[in-house]
């Protein structure tokens, strides 16, 4: 980390997005985490998505538990409201923020012991729910707040830093996601820019549960041999199924594939995920073959990365419950407030 | 041998096997006093469970209005074998025990002291009805004639109850009004007339008859809740089930059919407060209900609200605890639990209703109150309360009144260059503005932590910043006291030195015990605490008496501890009666005690200008 301040004059030929604003306006603090760290990486592919995606920095609301992970929507989106709650439960409270305005984008950043560990049970419950947002987990198997010891995604076999293998079997957290109804699911890792920010993307204008297990290698506490979590091991081992390009609504799509090199799935909000195919059998629409193939590599020791599942039809919570289409939190006293004639009903009826 | 006579003010107690259809049978002898204008208050002493295990339902007849349990059983309707023993031993000299004749009873197991009225109701269901639930559910309709004969109770009441009840299923309201005339045939030409009787009065008034539960949704509809996060747990599981049904009709967009507010069943009470927080943090009116074991979960969160500041209302439908406790018996246990909920040093607003009424006006007043001080509060209910029809005033709302949205920094005040800090406490109050996430593209985006944080919301660990921001929460509870309910002072006809304190369900049994000690020349001056923080009325009550009971219905006196620990009050000058059992408090438990510590204090009243 530094302690050099940033300076706040941008450059005048900075580039603009369409709502005007720079890539360094969805920049926030200056980080404060180990130099190197993959979430570093995952907070720049964050702000690279979102000033793609062309949205209004303070349209985000930025959620996190806590560890490492969930310092970080300090260090990216400056101007939105982010809100670091308490360990493990992220998915509460950015579900109830999602109920409160369903306008806002949210964001909830974890780690893998904030969401394997201490929060596996509202992780898969946020999934189940359909909140509409985007989750991003990133997962270097460590607690690195508290100096390296396992976290649930942590292989079993996988040494720490101190040499001490760990027994426990690992929690695959894009499989739980499969078995537990997330509408888009992806894994990535935070060395590979190309492939985490159009997921990002693609995420964020996913209508529904959307989750991203990034492998994020925890530079000082596990990124040694005989952790398989560290940048060597994750090369060695990632096998991307697909490559994604993100299609906003508005954009032309020109490039040309042959057939059957790619699927394009076109999501709610009319934006197009275009899957160009590396792994020539897998569909990232069947959810239940998805499940075996991302276990059958686990079993070899590879790891799967890409768009593992799309649901292009997926609904979120708002829909299920049936609210209505304002925020809200904007409702008035005039909209929610029966007043006295009909409280007088009601006191007629309990007579 | 003496025989208990009385008109209008009488205790007859049900004991049933549950899962029987009994409760709906019972409540259909109180509903009908009710009808014929003389006050009942019923309560339903039942199991954790949802068949075969004892059940009572203990029914206060009162034309004077006490509306909290007398103690003691006048008549007593024994259709439960395995607790007939103690059902037995309840009934008050003189009194009645009803019960079913189709077996005989051996003499030991009765008493020569009371009335043994037998009517052989399996015999007579079973030679009317040949379907063995019909046996079953008629068997209680059967009573329920011949009580109605035996009491005077208006059987064209109770016809009309059925109407309502059984209201397009003419078969079923058919056949309950022929069982209950088998009954009150077999009654008429068989038994022996009783001294307790009903007379029709109009001492009902415009009340309504509702339990606490309900009524503090239909508060939460009307305080303006969008968010509704809960788990289930006895008793407080009717009020989000309450708060549903109410939405459905009260909260529909009448364009859309879409509505107005959000009702989500949580995994468990960690979720469900977490989502309220979440809420509240995004500007949205949220509330959860829950009860003991469920605050102790939460806790972590309650924590998080206090020190981040969030608005939350958190409705606890208070039973026995520690642990599982007693979860279909009522307590006051939780009174430390929430004032000091959470991890390091926390405070928390508490209100005190005292009946359906309350529940509803400070369940909406709680969300009033949560967003003004951005912190938790706690509607302390309890099962008494929440899960009994009670008689109370009827509902009142002042269609003037705005809510009360608090200190919210809007796009245009930013705009206008104001010095947002989150933590800034610009007015004094220890109450701070905030925004909402969304409000303004450049100016009055925050993040929101725990306790690392400047007045500007910046990450700090420094020691300044933190005690800087404890000492202005302490001012902010200040501010509180200001805002929550003041105490309610029942004053005595005559000075008195002594005096007494209460709170919640506490209040209706010891209205009845503060009169009855009258008629005995015992006169006290009597505070229902309503709210923490106290208001300074309250240690100012306290030293102007030279002794205070504290009547609480837990074991450790919380309250007392409370008002310690908080009120700056001498402990020496309060006395501290607990009732724990789990069931509600008495008036002749309050009455007695007092009697008895009045006595012990050497006070002997002679004259009644000169007493206690």
């Amino acid at each position: 980390m530094t302690y050099l301040a940033k300076p706040r004059l941008h450059h005048p030929t900075l580039a603009k997005n369409r709502v005007g604003y720079t890539r360094r306006d969805y920049e926030g603090k200056i980080s404060t985490l180990c130099a190197g760290c993959g979430h570093d990486s995952i907070s720049a592919a964050i702000i690279q998505a979102c000033w793609e995606l062309d949205i209004e920095p303070h349209r985000v609301a930025k959620l996190s538990g806590i560890g490492c992970s969930s310092k970080t929507p300090d260090y990216f989106l400056g101007n939105s409201h982010g809100f670091n709650t308490v360990h493990g439960r992220m998915p509460s409270v950015l579900t109830g923020a999602n109920l409160a305005n369903r306008e806002l984008i949210y964001l909830g950043v974890s780690g893998d012991g904030d969401s394997a560990s201490i929060g596996l049970g509202q992780f898969a419950h946020v999934l189940r729910r359909g909140v509409n947002m985007t989750y991003i987990v990133e997962n270097n198997g460590v607690y690195g707040l508290t100096k390296g010891q396992f976290s649930a995604t942590a292989d079993k076999g996988s040494k720490s830093k101190r040499g001490l293998a760990n027994n426990d079997t690992p929690i695959d957290l894009a499989s739980l996601a499969l078995v537990m109804g997330a509408t888009y699911i992806g894994r990535s890792f935070s060395g590979d820019k190309a492939q985490l920010v159009p997921l990002i993307r693609g995420a964020i204008a996913h209508q529904g549960a959307a989750v991203i297990d990034v492998v994020s290698p925890c530079i000082a506490f596990n990124n040694h041999s005989g952790s398989t979590k560290s940048y060597d091991y994750v090369r060695e081992h990632n096998e991307a199924v697909n490559r994604l390009d993100f299609f906003p609504q508005r954009e032309e799509i020109t490039t040309e594939y042959g057939e059957g090199e790619v699927i394009d799935v076109r999501q709610h909000d009319g934006s197009i995920l275009r899957l160009r195919k590396l792994h020539a059998e897998y569909d990232p629409s069947d959810r239940v073959r998805a499940m075996a193939y991302v276990q059958e590599h686990a079993a070899r020791g590879e790891v799967v990365t890409g768009l593992l599942y799309v649901d292009n039809e997926a609904c979120d919570l708002h829909q299920q419950i049936n609210t209505v289409e304002h925020a809200l939190n904007t409702l008035s006293a005039a909209e929610l407030c029966p007043g006295s004639a009909v409280l007088e009903k009601i006191n007629a009826s309990l007579r | 041998m003496q025989k208990i006579e009385a008109i209008n003010d009488f205790v007859i107690k049900f004991a049933n096997i549950n899962g029987s259809g009994s409760a709906s049978a019972n409540e259909l002898v109180a509903r009908a006093i009710l009808r014929m204008g003389v006050p009942v208050s019923p309560r339903n002493i039942f199991p954790s469970n949802i068949q075969g295990l004892p059940t009572w339902f203990e029914v206060r007849v009162t034309e004077r209005g006490y509306l909290g349990r007398r103690g003691g059983v006048d008549m007593m309707v024994a259709m439960n074998a395995q607790t007939w023993d103690q059902d037995v031993r309840e009934i008050e000299t003189g009194g009645y025990l009803f019960y079913d004749s189709s077996r005989p009873l051996p003499r030991s197991r009765s008493r020569d002291d009371i009335h043994v009225i037998g009517m052989p109701l399996t015999e007579l269901c079973n030679n009317t009805y040949s379907d063995p639930r019909q046996r079953q559910l008629f068997k209680n309709i059967l009573y329920v004639g011949a009580l109605a004969h035996l009491l005077d109770i208006d059987p064209s009441e109770i016809e009309k109850l059925f109407g309502q009840q059984f209201k397009g299923k003419e078969k079923l309201l058919d056949s309950n009004i022929q069982a209950l005339n088998v009954g009150r045939d077999y009654a008429r030409e068989h038994l022996k007339p009783i001294g307790l009787k009903v007379e029709r009065r109009d001492k009902v008034g415009d009340h309504i008859f509702v339990d606490g539960n309900t009524a503090a949704a239909l508060g939460c509809v009307y305080g303006g809740a969008t968010v509704c996060a809960w788990y289930p747990i006895t008793p407080s599981s009717s009020v989000a089930e309450a708060f549903i049904r109410y939405a459905q009709k009260l909260r529909i967009d009448p364009e859309t059919g879409k509505q107005r507010c959000a009702v989500v069943q949580a995994e468990d009470e960690l979720a469900s407060i977490g989502m309220v927080i979440g809420a509240g943090w995004n500007g949205a009116r949220a509330f959860t209900a829950t009860s003991g074991p469920g605050i102790s979960l939460m806790s972590e969160f309650i924590g998080l609200a206090f020190f981040a500041e969030i608005p939350a209302v958190l409705i606890n439908v208070q039973r026995g605890g520690p642990s599982t406790g007693m979860p279909t018996r009522t307590q006051q246990s939780d009174i430390l639990a929430c004032a000091y909920a959470s991890h390091g040093d926390t405070r928390h607003v508490l209100l005190f209703p005292e009946d359906p009424y309350e529940c509803f006006e400070m369940s909406a007043q709680a969300l009033d109150l949560a967003e003004r001080l951005q912190t938790p509060v706690f509607v302390m209910s309890d099962l008494d309360i929440g899960m009994n029809q009670r008689l109370c005033r009827p509902f009142a709302w002042d269609d003037s009144v705005e809510y009360d949205r608090g200190k919210v920094m809007t796009h245009d005040a930013l705009d206008a260059g104001a010095d947002f800090g989150r933590y800034l406490d610009v007015d004094g109050d220890g109450v701070t503005y905030r925004t909402y996430p969304g409000t303004h593209p450049t100016k009055g985006g925050y993040f929101t932590r725990g306790t690392t944080k400047n007045a500007y919301a910046a990450y700090s660990e420094a020691g300044p910043d933190y005690v800087e921001n404890m000492q202005r929460l302490l001012r902010k509870f200040e501010t509180a006291k200001s805002l929550v309910p003041l105490p309610v002072l029942t004053a005595a006809r005559y000075p008195a030195r002594f005096a007494v304190i209460f709170y919640g369900s506490t209040s209706p049994a010891m209205h009845e015990a503060l009169d009855a000690l009258a008629e005995h020349g015992i006169y006290l001056n009597a505070l229902r605490v309503r709210a923490f923080p106290f208001q300074n009325e309250i240690a100012d009550f306290i030293a102007s008496h030279s002794k205070v009971f504290v009547f609480e219905q837990n074991m450790d006196g919380q309250l007392t501890t409370l008002l310690i620990n908080e009120a700056g009050v001498e402990p020496h000058s309060l006395v501290t009666v607990v009732h724990y059992d789990g069931t509600p408090i008495t008036a002749r438990f309050i009455t007695q005690e007092i009697a008895d510590r009045v006595a012990h204090l050497n006070v002997h009243p002679i004259k009644e200008d000169r007493v206690a």
